[in-house]
């Protein structure tokens, strides 16, 4: 296994795009040393993306914000910019393991690793976020969900890397929240996870929502019928009763070590519904 | 198989040392340096036990390459006292019985001296959702927490 | 050796809580773990294991793999001979011989100069395998139908003997009375089945150990094991050496809770070691830990309980049912021994079947087997309470066994401490405290017999007065500091001047395993034995000082005195002022004691747990917990408290999350802490303790072992509180969020 530890975006994607045999992108590496070490895989070539200094910067843009593809959820969780604007999408990052995990765990490989369990990427859904992705023919932006095709199994093409998250700017009144199940109170796999956005009218009405559900299907589900059933509603009992019935209709979950069909669907419902309520006191507070 | 060339920081010295590409941080640690203080109790960032500091930042050093060290700074357990003088996380978990086999005790100073620095005054909630990722399957965790708690204070008053 | 003073004793160090000796080399990093050490010229050690649950090796080819540039050795079953008697079925675990009987069953290994080659050799090795039917379950083993692991194998304890093998290896029963009597005079009859999956002992530091065979055929071995001794004799056996030629040194172990009494990899690594005439390290990787080392057994267990409505119980009845993975030797016999020890029963019957599986042969677990029992019972004995309207702790106070009492499993008790946790549990604030929406309390008291054994420690009298202790039972929990405090305490000298260490197989006589909460109280007896044997020797060498009989003298504070007026006027010595001159007064001062320790106290226990339950998701949370434990004499508390601490935690793992998972496949497929789900941190609240003392009457302090009984009411007392949250009674451990989701879902629509 040859390591290599590029300056720029551009070295890396030659690096990969070159490369012959299995070639992975090592950003957190807590997904990929897990992997090599147990000898699930055997790459011929780590391309490391942390020297790279765009990939380590969290910045403003014109229309969001801009997360790149080597900071760790720890330090996405202590930006101020990020955690006000899009509450949710941190919380989900900061559920990705343990404060060491936290430390170098990326959003950009929660999502490359293509786990339909991913904790920050029904959150990234809801948000309607999207990646950059940089290959050897330029440039792409694609919507988050998106990416992940299969368990395990991403869209990128060789030489691809996804160079950052970008997460749109907010309207007023807008809020978001993630949640999951988990047996104990930390380092679980979700068995289930639910995120929700939405954005009120001054009215208090649903204008806008998201709803994306985690570990019920072999993707991250973006469940519009969900969202539907909020946007219009003032997202009272009934609103929240009619979302959490959409939620649990679109799972689509299996048996596993860790959750049943039943479970994951009663729960999906469950969570949903919770994951609105924080979202709408979000919405609430947010001008 | 070359082997890669590494210059980095270990507890305040400079260390060189040369590793194959898919060693860990952990493994050039115990074997190459013989910094044994750093356990390995499941090589899969589960249980802590191979805690380090990179940069600040708590990490497990087996999820961490021995390449990716280069020009960093790494802090072991070896470099938690400061020469004969313990550290006061290192008194009270001492003091207050917060090891029994004492395998897991490292990750623990570690990952606790690394709270502190950010919280010097945490909750025992705090402290219990820090040490989430570090497992100790003798103490049940009462008199791991006891024993922060306590130094915390000691070092609070001490400022 | 009887109680000291039975009127009641003071201590002037015993009780205290001084640092433990290892103390700083455990915070430092300086503690040396089983893999921990290196020697030069050093091979590493990896097993093949097999993939298959169950399957007949045909063939093994290494020949590639031996060819390999940087390979040393390779073992296979040929490298081991065939050995008959008790330690077939270990070596038979070790390294598969005709089958593999496991998923992660060894069936060879390597030793080459470093990882990376080792991983490749492993890869060239061929193995011919035949798959057979396999079979995990315990119930499904016992069926007429079911894939039969051992031809040879045909059940011991029922008459006749059957002529045809299956998996069901022993039957075991205990009691006395007249069950069906009993049951026709009760009120109120609950009979009940309920089922464990099995958990590990979850142990940080997986096993690991380092070897070295000389061409003189003279052997070492550094090993984290809880005895030593036990390794040395069962691998000198195995490899066919004398056990003179094999010196074993245990390393600091990182925790063992039973699961480091046995073999796994040692005797391969000295098996590699003598085949490539270097030393050769092993270190299982997590997942080999889980996959190839002793779990717990899992269990179906069905109780029956007859009461009358003033809360008396007239019978119990109790048939359990477990598997101890691929060969025999489930620790259903102490199931069934345990299972009604708290109570004192008239009628009382427990049938226990050992079973085998195709899953890894089951080691100790803390307190092996009483855990699985206990929550059988202790569930019913609930519902009892609950049916006839009587306080659970009246209940249990109204049957508990106390001195006098014949036991379920024969023994009659003599003084025990089970009314006092119970009363002591009665009067805790713990019991009285008020219950919020969705919260539940339960309660569940545990029995462990505690052992004794053989003991062996040296104590020496350095020369400027310190003294070094030198035992041979392995220190998992902080028994190194209990050693110097008794032997202080005898010696009438400071805690800090006693060092004790951990003798070598080769430096001290044979001691048994660290087990059985059998160290503080044998080692400790031998401990103090010892130092009564030097106080006689030091009280010898000052009467010879001063020139009189040494009956004239007495040891009183760390001092040698004349025993009165009579003796002569002389200066107090003290130990340093003997030990000083010891050369001139007859050479070297120690004090010896071998011993088969014996009456080692039973041991009681009784929890509170208060549990909260999410409804909508089954998620579960103990808010609460208090352990109360009689510890006899608690010679260090703050390391009593923690194994009162550290067996509650284990068993409330046990009761909410914990189990091992194995597909339709027969592979385990959650071998890993990632899917394995030890409490975590935040997952507990502080556990409080109360530390009972009722003196044992069979050691000269009064001490009981209080390694184990921590672990046999918790999953009780969890299930006890999660069916009174949840209303519904749960009967299947782990109660997982599922099972509670869909026990209440059920419980509703009914």
């Amino acid at each position: 296994m040859r390591y290599e530890a590029p300056k720029t975006t551009k070295e890396a994607v030659a690096l990969l795009a070159k490369a012959k045999g299995l070639a992975h992108v090592l950003a957190g590496g807590t997904d990929l040393l897990v992997r090599l070490r147990s000898g699930q895989v055997e790459p011929d070539l780590v391309v490391d993306i942390k020297r790279i200094p765009a990939m380590g910067k969290i910045s403003a843009v014109a229309n969001g914000i801009r997360i790149g593809g080597a900071v760790p959820s720890a330090v996405l969780g202590e930006h101020a910019g990020v955690r006000k604007a899009w509450p949710g999408v941190v919380e989900a990052a900061k559920l990705i393991g343990s404060t060491q995990i936290q430390g170098r765990a990326t959003v950009v490989g929660n999502l490359c690793n293509a786990s339909p369990a991913a904790d920050s990427v029904p959150a990234m859904v809801a948000a309607g976020a999207t990646a950059i992705v940089v290959g050897p023919k330029g440039r792409r932006e694609i919507p988050v969900e998106d990416v992940a095709v299969a368990p395990g199994k991403t869209s990128l093409r060789k030489g691809e890397i996804v160079e950052s998250i970008h997460l749109p700017k907010r309207p007023p009144r807008s809020g978001d929240a993630y949640l999951r199940f988990i047996p104990r109170t930390e380092m679980d796999i979700a068995v289930v996870g639910a995120g929700v956005s939405l954005t009120l009218g001054p009215d208090g009405v649903c204008r806008q929502a998201r709803v994306a559900l985690g570990a019920v299907a072999a993707r991250v589900l973006l469940v519009e019928e969900a969202a539907a059933a909020l946007v219009g509603t003032k997202v009272d009992d009934k609103a929240l009763d009619k979302l959490a019935a959409a939620a649990s209709a679109a799972c689509r979950p299996i048996d596993d070590k860790r959750g049943t069909k039943e479970f994951r669907i009663k729960v999906a419902g469950v969570l949903a519904r919770r994951a609105a309520k924080t979202a709408l006191q979000r919405a609430r507070r947010g001008k | 198989m070359s082997k890669v060339r590494v210059s980095t920081t270990i507890n305040g010295d400079p260390v060189e040392y040369l590793c194959a590409a898919e060693e860990t941080l952990l493994d050039v640690l115990r074997d190459r340096l013989g910094l044994t203080g750093s356990k390995e109790g499941c090589g899969t960032g589960d249980c802590g036990a191979c805690s380090v500091t990179l940069d600040g930042r708590l990490v497990c050093s087996c999820l961490v390459l021995g390449a990716e060290a280069e020009g960093r700074e790494v802090r072991t357990v070896e470099g938690i006292a400061k020469g004969d003088q313990l550290h006061p996380l290192q008194r009270k978990f001492i003091e207050h019985a917060a090891l029994q086999c004492g395998i897991c005790t490292p990750g623990f100073l570690v990952a606790s001296k690394a709270l502190l620095e950010r919280n010097p005054n945490p909750t025992e909630h705090e402290i219990r959702f820090w040490l989430a990722g570090n497992l100790c399957r003798c103490t049940g965790y009462d008199k791991i927490v006891r024993a922060v708690v306590s130094a915390a204070a000691e070092m609070r008053e001490s400022r | 050796m009887p109680l000291d003073n039975p009127k009641g004793q003071s201590f002037r160090l015993v009780g205290s809580r001084p640092d433990r000796p290892d103390g700083i080399d455990k915070v430092t990093g300086r503690a040396k773990f089983g893999a921990d050490m290196s020697a030069p010229g050093m091979l590493v050690g990896k097993l093949l294991r097999s993939p298959h649950a169950h399957a007949r090796i045909r063939r093994i080819d290494i020949k590639k793999a031996l060819a390999l540039p940087g390979v040393k050795a390779i073992v296979t079953r040929d490298d081991f001979k065939e050995i008959e008697g008790d330690l077939r079925d270990v070596s038979r675990n070790v390294m598969a011989r005709d089958k593999a009987l496991y998923d992660g069953h060894a069936v060879a290994a390597v030793a080459a100069i470093d990882t990376a080659t080792a991983r490749k050799a492993l890869k060239l090795i061929k193995v011919d395998y035949e798959i057979l039917p396999h079979v995990t379950d315990v119930e499904e083993a016992m069926k007429p139908g079911a894939p039969v692991l051992h031809s040879d194998l045909f059940t011991q304890g029922v008459e006749p003997t059957p002529k045809k093998p299956s998996n069901i290896a022993k039957r075991h029963e205990f009691g006395h009375g007249d069950v069906a009597k009993g049951f026709a005079q009760a009120d109120v009859v609950v009979e009940r089945k309920f089922k464990n999956e099995a958990t590990h002992q979850g142990y940080i530091e997986p096993h690991a150990c380092l070897a070295s065979v000389g061409n003189d055929g003279q052997g070492e071995l550094w090993v984290c094991t809880q005895g030593h001794y036990a390794v040395r004799n069962v691998c000198a056996s195995l490899l066919g050496m004398d056990v003179s030629k094999l010196r074993v040194t245990a390393s600091e172990i990182g925790g063992g809770f039973g699961g480091k009494t046995t073999v796994f990899i040692e005797p391969v690594a000295l098996a590699l070691s003598r085949k490539a005439g270097k030393p050769v390290k092993i270190v299982m990787s997590r997942e080999e830990v889980f996959r190839a080392s002793g779990p717990t057994s899992s269990a179906t267990v069905w109780v029956k309980i007859g009461i009358k409505k003033d809360g008396r119980i007239t019978a119990g009845d109790a048939v359990l049912k477990y598997q101890g993975g691929a060969f025999p030797g489930s620790p259903v016999d102490m199931g069934a021994m345990s299972a009604f020890a708290c109570y004192d029963l008239e009628n009382v019957r427990a049938v226990g079947w050992d079973v085998v599986v195709n899953r890894p042969k089951q080691a100790a677990y803390r307190a092996p087997g009483a855990p699985i029992s206990a929550f059988g019972v202790e569930s019913v004995i609930d519902e009892l309470a609950q049916k006839i309207g009587m306080d659970p702790i009246e209940v249990r106070l109204k049957n508990a066994a106390h001195e006098g009492t014949e036991s379920s499993y024969g023994p009659t008790y003599g003084v025990i401490g089970l009314r006092a946790t119970i009363e002591a549990a009665k009067v805790h604030p713990h019991y009285k405290a008020p219950l919020g929406p969705n919260q539940g309390r339960g309660i569940a008291s545990g029995f462990w017999f505690n052992f004794g054994g053989q003991t062996c420690v040296s104590l020496n009298i350095n020369i400027d007065g310190t003294v070094a202790l030198a035992v041979g039972t392995p220190d998992i929990g902080g028994s190194r500091a209990s050693m110097c405090l008794m032997a202080a305490e005898e010696l009438g000298i400071g805690y800090d001047q006693v060092r004790t260490i951990v003798a070598d197989t080769s430096s001290l006589g044979y001691n048994d395993i660290s087990e059985g909460s059998r160290v503080t109280f044998s080692t400790g007896m031998a401990t103090i034995q010892a130092a009564r044997d030097a106080v006689k020797k030091l009280c010898g060498r000052a009467a010879q000082m001063w020139g009189i009989s040494p009956e004239a003298v007495l040891w009183e504070n760390g001092h040698a005195k004349p025993a009165g007026a009579n003796a002569g006027d002389f200066p107090p010595l003290s130990l340093a002022d003997i030990a000083k001159v010891a050369a001139n007064t007859g050479g070297p001062i120690a004090g010896h004691c071998e011993v088969n320790a014996e009456g080692a106290g039973v041991s009681f226990s009784t929890h509170l747990c208060d549990v909260e339950i999410d409804p909508e998701t089954g998620f579960t949370r103990v808010i609460r917990y208090t352990v109360i434990q009689d510890a006899g004499k608690a010679i260090h508390p703050s390391y009593v408290e923690g194994q009162y601490q550290g067996g509650a935690v284990q068993g409330i793992g046990w009761a909410l999350n914990e189990e091992y998972i194995y597909g339709a496949d027969g592979k385990l497929q959650n071998a890993g802490f990632l899917d394995y789900r030890i409490p975590v941190a935040s997952d507990l609240p502080m556990i409080d303790t109360v530390i009972v003392e009722v003196p044992n009457p069979g050691h000269p302090y009064g001490l009981r072992g209080v390694g184990e009984t921590s672990i046999v009411p918790p999953l009780a007392a969890v299930a006890n509180a999660v069916s009174a949250a949840a209303k519904v009674r749960m009967t299947e451990i782990p109660m997982s969020p599922p099972k509670i989701l869909k026990a209440m879902g059920e419980a509703q629509r009914r």
